[in-house]
């Protein structure tokens, strides 16, 4: 069963990355390439995503597209990544959230299944 | 059904039990080999048989059981692993804390929809809906029908004692005077803890919950009085507290302390132990108490337990010292009324009258639950 595991930081955890002395955040990025390590058999993709201030978003105004500048939603957290996995059941999904090296919450969310033939 | 296996067995409790074992093995077999002609007496026979088996695997052990109750059987049969794996999943942690009490009502205790919408009271939709959901995120998210690795189980445990306590409360705490219409999901709960304790008998936490539960329910009938109103424990006639029960409630904790596991549950269970011991209430080892909450707060340190270690404080080192901690407290639990009817009871033991008569007010505005009213009404000047 797949699952996705949404990555998310705060602002200021999205600073504190920003502004970190290097050695710092090479030493997070070594804890954040352990875990794929760790997970590579049940790791089918993901990517760590530019800071908030990169996003844009496309709106459907009456169904009339309308591009802003921002995430689609603000809010203490943004996603900052994301994981997609393929485990048994939620448990061994949540088992490797739990071991996400970095504070922010991760949302663990089940994809829909629509068999392998229409990918 | 359980009427015509009380009459064979003389057993409330164990005729329930069958009955639910035997509705889990419906539950498994039917599916598959599909519904019997006659559903009912399938039913019936299938739980005089486990009530035969039960009778005969139960006869040794008899004298032990009696010293016991029963709670440390452990139940390491097929319909037991098959219990734990349906509690563990009604208590999954991925499940909303409603919901979660909702599921295992209806799926371990077998309580229908509207037995458990009337014990919460609320409508039998919003339950139904409660279920609902929780069975379609079981689906959808595929959460596991098993028991837990041994990795995550401490864990798990928490979070089922966690329902069951809370369910406990809402039994227990939740009293109207219209008591009768109520179910008694404290009667539920503590069932439910017991059932826990006989599957996983190694569990200490389990058996302090079980023990802090049945110390409770001991009390239940002296803390109301004839009109319904709320007896504070101070005022309670003793002789009234269920002996049986609080004996039973005491091997349990001696039982749950020799297995070196710590743990709140324990730690409230000794609490109430100290109380449900004492001859008096002049005669309560305030010591001990203080010296528990002591070790409580040092496990989880959450404001209502320390407002909790107050109140006992009170008795051992005086209203002063008490209400100094009460203040304390204030950031955490100025919407809480306890935390201002117990600053009325020291403010009043200092002489602040007035200032005791404010915080009562402020804690009538805090409470709907009448029997408390009442009580507090009762200490306006």
């Amino acid at each position: 069963m797949k699952y996705v595991l949404l990555f998310t930081g705060t602002k200021e955890g999205e600073r504190a990355w920003e502004t970190m002395p290097e050695a710092q955040r090479n030493g997070a990025m070594a804890q954040v390439d352990n875990w794929f390590q760790k997970h590579a058999s049940k790791v089918r993709g993901g990517f760590q995503l530019q800071p908030e201030r990169t996003a844009t978003t496309v709106r459907f105004n009456n169904g009339k597209p309308v591009v802003t500048d921002g995430p689609f939603i603000e809010g203490k957290e943004s996603i900052g990544g994301y994981a997609e996995v393929d485990v048994a059941d939620l448990d061994e999904a949540i088992a490797m959230a739990k071991e996400w090296p970095t504070l922010g919450p991760v949302e663990v969310r089940p994809v829909v299944d629509r068999g392998e033939a229409q990918r | 059904m359980t009427a015509a296996l009380v009459r064979t067995l003389g057993d409330f409790d164990l005729a329930e039990e069958l009955v639910q074992e035997s509705l889990l093995e419906a539950l498994e077999h039917w599916p598959k080999d599909g519904i019997p002609q006659r559903p009912g007496a399938w039913l019936l026979i299938t739980a005089r048989r486990k009530g035969l088996d039960r009778l005969r695997r139960e006869a040794r052990y008899r004298e032990k059981l009696a010293l016991l109750e029963g709670d440390l059987m452990s139940d390491d049969t097929a319909e037991g692993d098959d219990r734990l794996r349906l509690i563990f999943t009604c208590c999954h942690p991925a499940l909303p804390r409603d919901a979660q009490v909702a599921l295992t009502l209806r799926a371990v205790a077998g309580l229908t929809t509207t037995e458990i919408a009337r014990a919460f009271i609320t409508n039998e939709a919003t339950i139904a809906q409660r279920i609902v959901r929780a069975k379609r995120k079981i689906v959808e998210a595929n959460i596991p029908y098993r028991v837990p690795n041994e990795s995550e189980m401490a864990d798990r445990v928490g979070e089922v004692l966690s329902v069951l306590y809370l369910m406990f409360n809402e039994g227990y705490l939740a009293t109207t005077g219209a008591r009768a219409s109520r179910r008694d999901l404290a009667e539920d709960a503590a069932w439910l803890a017991g059932l826990m304790v006989r599957l996983m008998p190694k569990e200490a936490e389990a058996i302090g919950l079980l023990a802090l539960m049945r110390l409770h329910l001991a009390r239940s009938d002296a803390r109301f009085d004839a009109a319904g109103n709320l007896v504070l424990l101070q005022e309670q006639d003793r002789r009234r507290w269920d002996q049986e029960r609080i004996s039973s409630a005491l091997a349990l904790l001696r039982r749950a302390g020799e297995l070196r596991q710590p743990g709140p549950y324990q730690l409230q269970a000794a609490i109430a132990a100290c109380h449900a011991e004492s001859p008096s209430w002049e005669g309560t080892d305030w010591q001990q108490i203080v010296a528990l909450y002591d070790a409580l707060v040092d496990l989880t340190p959450s404001p209502v337990i320390r407002l909790n270690r107050a109140i006992a404080r009170r008795y051992l080192n005086g209203p002063a010292i008490a209400l100094e901690e009460v203040n304390d407290l204030e950031w955490a639990l100025d919407n809480y009324y306890l935390f201002h009817a117990t600053r009325a009871e020291l403010l009043r033991d200092l002489g602040r009258t007035a200032e005791a008569d404010l915080a009562v007010r402020r804690a009538l505005r805090l409470t709907t639950n009448p029997a408390e009213q009442a009580l507090l009404r009762k200490r306006l000047s």
